[in-house]
């Protein structure tokens, strides 16, 4: 087994040319083995998981084996130095758990059948550099359309990013117990309906696959307006969701959708510091300061966007990115590309039927066509149920009144939305534009 | 002798690992009730727990069963019987019906040309 390098070999900076005293090399060893160890965690978790629960046969024991693995090697590395690919470890050492468990149990034949049909090879001892990556295969189970909502994105953050249940329930504003229930409720589905652990064929994949980019936009929405509580942006959430979206375009580079998501995630996350001044207080896009605006993800995200739109295969994702493309590279709000926004809307209508599409594109009508038109366009809105309760329908409502200077109008058409915002950034902007009129 | 389908319905989520003692005892004793009324059980299916169900409503697909409510499916048989009277005696004495419910339903055959 080479699994266990020498110390020597290791290229950890503190591994340096320098020979320190004995004592002091340990402290340094178990020091980088730690930050080894957390590193791998975040970079490595899906795949060692991915891995182990093909031999595990059911996620609570390959959950269990991979945190073990993890424990073994704060030790091990400590002890030994961390491996070349610390990755190709944990994977052999939580495999190798899992195998034990299963010989103990002596029920290896009944359980195995539950994920994938068991490979002889792989019966043997597994193979550490021949681990083969089931990312993909985890990703597509944890967001099973079989599963609900709302459990597909605390699985897919439980199981693939290696989130712990009380992180996920923080998030998410449950409590812990509310949310372990949900993540066993659906973990005990995927066993017990036999849920295949596999990637979706040819046939199913573009509708499986919009599956999985609904759960990582929901995952990167929800941090990026907190649909409640005190800060507008949760940043762990949205770092979740690039993270998640970097793996899928590696994993599918020939998906234009994945990129379009990726593009869509970096365009819009590029104006995160300018979304609040100082105070915490919501700026709308005209007021946020342009130069504040990350360049890099803009110019990483129009790339992505010119990308997915060269394929021909032009999906809901890769058209909400240009438009996004379109605010981040325009020199100010009124010198913005109005007209090809809206544009793309009606693109973006065409493949997505949405009233939250047809809402926004009503904004961007409002300043080709006037607040009269937009307002047109919003009225008929209103009568759609699917927007009850959709709080920016009487804030977008507002605004246009007030730009047409129906001071009375736009006043109730702020309190109603206030009445539906939940989010106390939100909550304070609207309660200001209100006290401007009244 | 007619066949019906005897729908087993429980509380929600139905979970046969839940059955007390009790009823696990009166579960034994049940054929014999049956073959005692002149019926019987042909075939018989418990299901696992509501929550592992997956409904299909056109080409939309959730989680749970197809049609929420408090009592679920748990379970069905399929018994045969002389006639239906004789099919509702057999089923009152279903301990499924002490908490639950049960609905017999003859099985379909298809008319003669």
């Amino acid at each position: 087994m080479s699994d266990r390098q020498p110390a020597a070999v290791t290229s950890t900076p503190e591994a340096g040319d320098a020979a320190p005293a004995e004592h002091a090399g340990a402290a340094a060893h178990g020091a980088a083995a730690e930050r080894a160890v957390v590193e791998a965690h975040r970079r490595e978790w899906a795949f060692v998981l991915a891995a182990t629960a093909r031999v595990a046969g059911d996620f609570d024991l390959a959950e269990e084996c991979v945190q073990e693995a993890y424990v073994a090697a704060l030790g091990a590395w400590a002890r030994d130095g961390v491996p070349d690919k610390p990755g190709a470890w944990l994977t052999a050492t939580a495999r190798r758990k899992a195998f034990d468990v299963l010989r103990r149990r002596q029920v290896f034949r009944s359980k195995l059948p539950l994920l994938v049909e068991p490979d002889e090879a792989e019966m043997d001892e597994p193979d550490e550099d021949a681990v083969p990556d089931d990312r993909l295969r985890l990703v597509f189970t944890c967001c099973h359309p079989a599963i609900a909502r709302e459990a597909q994105v605390a699985l897919t953050l439980r199981l693939v990013c290696g989130v712990s249940t009380g992180d996920i329930a923080r998030s998410f504003l449950v409590s812990e117990p509310t949310m372990a229930a949900r993540v066993t409720r659906a973990k005990k589905k995927i066993s017990a309906a036999r849920i295949p652990y596999r990637v979706p064929e040819a046939a199913e994949l573009p509708e499986r696959l919009d599956a999985v980019l609904t759960v990582v936009h929901l995952l990167y929405t929800t941090g990026h307006t907190a649909p409640s509580g005190a800060d507008l942006v949760r940043a762990d959430l949205v770092e979740r969701a690039l993270h998640l979206t970097r793996m899928l375009l590696a994993l599918m580079p020939d998906e234009p959708e994945v990129r379009g998501l990726l593009a869509l995630l970096l365009l819009t996350d590029a104006r995160r510091a300018t979304r609040t001044d100082a105070e915490g207080r919501l700026l709308r896009l005209a007021e946020q300061d342009r130069s504040a605006w990350d360049r890099t993800a803009i110019g990483e995200g129009r790339r992505l966007v010119l990308d997915a739109f060269r394929t021909g295969r032009v999906g809901r994702y890769a058209l909400q990115a240009a438009i996004a493309s379109l605010h981040a590279l325009a020199p100010s709000y009124a010198a913005t590309d109005w007209p090809q926004i809206v544009q793309l809307y009606d693109a973006l209508l065409t493949r997505w039927p949405s009233p939250v599409v047809a809402l926004n594109r009503a904004v961007a009508v409002s300043t080709v066509a006037g607040p009269a038109a937009a307002l047109a366009d919003v009225d008929a809105l209103a009568q759609d149920p699917r927007l009850a309760g959709y709080h920016y329908l009487p804030a977008v409502r507002a605004d246009l009144l007030r730009q047409l200077n129906r001071p009375t109008e736009a006043a109730q058409a702020y309190r109603a939305a206030l009445e539906l915002a939940d989010n106390d950034a939100e909550r304070e902007f609207l309660t200001t534009r209100l006290a401007e009129l009244t | 002798m007619a066949q019906y389908a005897v729908l087993v319905y429980s509380p929600a989520p139905a979970d046969p690992m839940d059955l007390t003692p009790d009823y696990v005892a009166l579960l034994e004793r049940y054929p014999a009730q049956v073959a005692e009324l002149g019926g019987q059980i042909v075939t018989g299916f418990a299901l696992q727990p509501s929550t592992t169900a997956t409904a299909v409503h056109g080409d939309i697909v959730t989680d749970g069963p197809f049609i929420e409510a408090k009592e679920v499916v748990a379970g069905f048989y399929v018994l045969e019987a002389p006639d239906l009277d004789v099919a509702l005696k057999i089923a009152k004495l279903n301990p499924a019906t002490i908490h639950g419910g049960v609905e017999v339903r003859p099985l379909f055959t298809p008319p003669a040309e």
